[in-house]
């Protein structure tokens, strides 16, 4: 149901390095998976709204003002690796 | 034996018998005797203090010092949460879920951290990068989850209550398998500012105890709007303490989906033991179809993993956690979550981000939600007619460890009754109604949003009339 370019290619969507055997178990149990949902795909739901939210609620909008957050310094605590009061990451490929 | 509820404690205390520090002490030490495995981390210098603390104060707090464990999927500022994931390891908060802030405020003393599946993914434990957790009432079987450590902490009286989150019965179906009372309320009642996002349109955080009383003690001081989650809503009855004896009126429904396919032998007779009993505390039974809800799985695996799979995006090995050594960019993030993560938490990224793909979307991801539509308007139909709705909670008791980790379906199938309420964004309560060969069985008692005082009141009834007071052997 799903080859080794659809996992190859979901994979890099979801940013995982995955050996080539975790590709081929991968697709095993991704194929089962589907497999045991697919019947779905044959419900009459043409006419049926999807379900944004379960609770009726309103928009909820936050008061505009100033307060306090973390600082600079707590939020980078637990980085692996700061620079210049900054996340330090990897250049771009 | 530490027999004694939170409720009783919270007396003991009050009354001069007991104090916050002598609980708290004795918690510690269960917790560090943990042949169960149910904690991942401990917090022991903070916990005495704030007990020493407490026990110190002109005016005790409502919850007294009595001590409690949390799920290791809420942050706690300072003390180390992981989710259950390699990627977390060694990562400490720098600020704490407004759900514990709610409870130390009210007097509960958290005194550690609870083993769990890897980002609350899984319904045995046993996808915890860590450590297995046993469930006490047989060393050889798992105690559900994903919420596992906080079940079966409670079911070994380590601490009197604890913390839990629930996405698709990840409270209610450890609880089950645990002989303990697990709920989860109504979609919004409880902030998930600081819970460790899953799926943000089911994630729910709620109560593990002993008693109906007690997790009802426990929700009353968690509920209501915070600024920090929108999505938490204003609550504006309180949760009051159940004292029903009689189910007099209450119209239930017994949910026959649940009580045929794929249902163990004792746990269907325990059910139906439990339906007895609710008749002759004067309830009124009948029998409710929700037919949608056999595409419950369905959804619930098209839905979770599809928001799973942007929640967890946040893992990139820049801001916190671990990361792996890498060339650029790409591979940084690449590496850093190939090996950050465990192979159920890749598959659901994987499902997920498949659901959500160009191509696949109309297919999977919208289709899931219109049949979330379909399982919602069941409930609604069948609440035009019943007060509550009652099923079993699990359709097995706890199963061997091991027995269902190669086969992810076969776990996935663990939350068949579970599911259809969390989709529906229901509140839900499991408690204890039996033993079938040994092993408890749970009583799934679920109402429309909102109804958590009536379901309450309904639960303690029945745990009442049940009198449910076996241990599980080697618990001391």
């Amino acid at each position: 149901m799903i080859d080794r370019d659809t996992v190859r290619h979901v994979a890099r969507l979801s940013r995982l390095r995955l050996s080539d055997e975790e590709q081929e178990t991968m697709r095993e149990e991704l194929s089962g998976i589907l497999e045991h949902i697919e019947h779905i795909q044959s419900l009459d739901l043409d006419d049926v709204p999807i379900t944004t939210h379960v609770v009726e609620v309103e928009n909820v909008l936050g008061e505009d003002v100033p307060h306090e957050e973390l600082s600079v310094e707590e939020a980078l605590r637990e980085a692996p690796e700061v620079a210049g009061g900054g996340f330090s990451v990897p250049r771009m490929g | 034996m530490e027999s004694r509820t939170a409720e009783e404690s919270i007396a003991a205390i009050l009354a001069g018998e007991t104090s916050s520090a002598e609980l708290v002490e004795d918690a510690i030490r269960r917790s560090e005797d943990d042949p169960w495995g149910a904690f991942l981390a401990r917090d022991g210098e903070r916990a005495r203090a704030r007990a020493k603390e407490i026990d110190a104060a002109a005016e005790r707090p409502p919850l007294a010092g009595v001590p409690i464990a949390i799920k290791d999927v809420l942050s706690t500022r300072d003390l180390e949460t992981t989710a259950g994931s390699q990627i977390l390891k060694g990562f400490r908060p720098v600020y704490t879920a407004t759900c514990v802030e709610r409870l130390e405020q009210a007097g509960a003393v958290v005194v550690g951290k609870t083993n769990m599946d890897e980002f609350a993914m899984g319904s045995s434990t046993e996808n915890s990068s860590y450590q297995l957790t046993k469930n006490p009432w047989d060393l050889g079987t798992v105690p559900g989850g994903s919420s596992g450590g906080s079940a079966a902490t409670v079911a070994a009286r380590q601490v009197p209550w604890s913390l839990g989150s629930d996405t698709g019965g990840s409270i209610r179906q450890p609880a089950a398998l645990c002989g303990v009372v697990g709920m989860k309320p109504t979609y919004g009642a409880v902030s998930r500012y600081g819970l460790i996002a899953f799926a943000s349109s089911l994630d729910q955080v709620g109560p593990f105890a002993r008693t109906v009383r007690d997790s009802a003690l426990l929700l009353s001081h968690i509920v209501g709007q915070d600024p920090r989650d929108s999505t938490s809503l204003d609550w504006w009855k309180p949760i009051e303490m159940p004292t029903a004896e009689r189910l007099d009126g209450v119209k239930i429904g017994v949910i026959q989906e649940m009580l045929d396919n794929g249902i163990e032998p004792g746990v269907k007779a325990a059910t139906e033991a439990a339906i007895a009993t609710a008749e002759g505390l004067g309830a009124e039974i009948t029998e409710v179809s929700l037919p949608s809800s056999r595409h419950g799985i369905a959804a619930y695996y098209l839905i979770a993993p599809a928001e799973a799979s942007t929640n967890l995006s946040r893992f990139d090995g820049m801001r916190y956690g671990a990361r792996a050594e890498a060339e650029d960019l790409l591979e940084h993030f690449e590496r850093t979550r190939g090996e950050g993560f465990g192979p159920e938490v890749k598959r659901r990224i994987m499902l997920g981000t498949f659901a959500l793909a160009s191509g696949y979307y109309d297919a999977y991801y919208a289709r899931a939600q219109k049949v979330r539509t379909l399982i919602v308007r069941d409930f609604v139909a069948a609440f035009e007619n019943v007060d509550l709705l009652l099923s079993p909670t699990s359709p097995t008791t706890a199963f061997k460890i091991g027995e269902r980790v190669d086969d992810p379906y076969a776990m996935y199938t663990s939350d068949v009754c579970t599911i259809p309420m969390s989709l529906a964004g229901l509140p839900a309560i499991s408690i204890p109604c039996g033993l079938a060969d040994g092993l408890p069985v749970g009583l799934q008692l679920s109402g429309p949003a909102f109804s958590e005082n009536d379901l309450f009141s309904a639960a303690h009834a029945l745990e009442q009339a049940i009198a449910f007071d076996a241990t599980p052997a080697g618990v001391a």
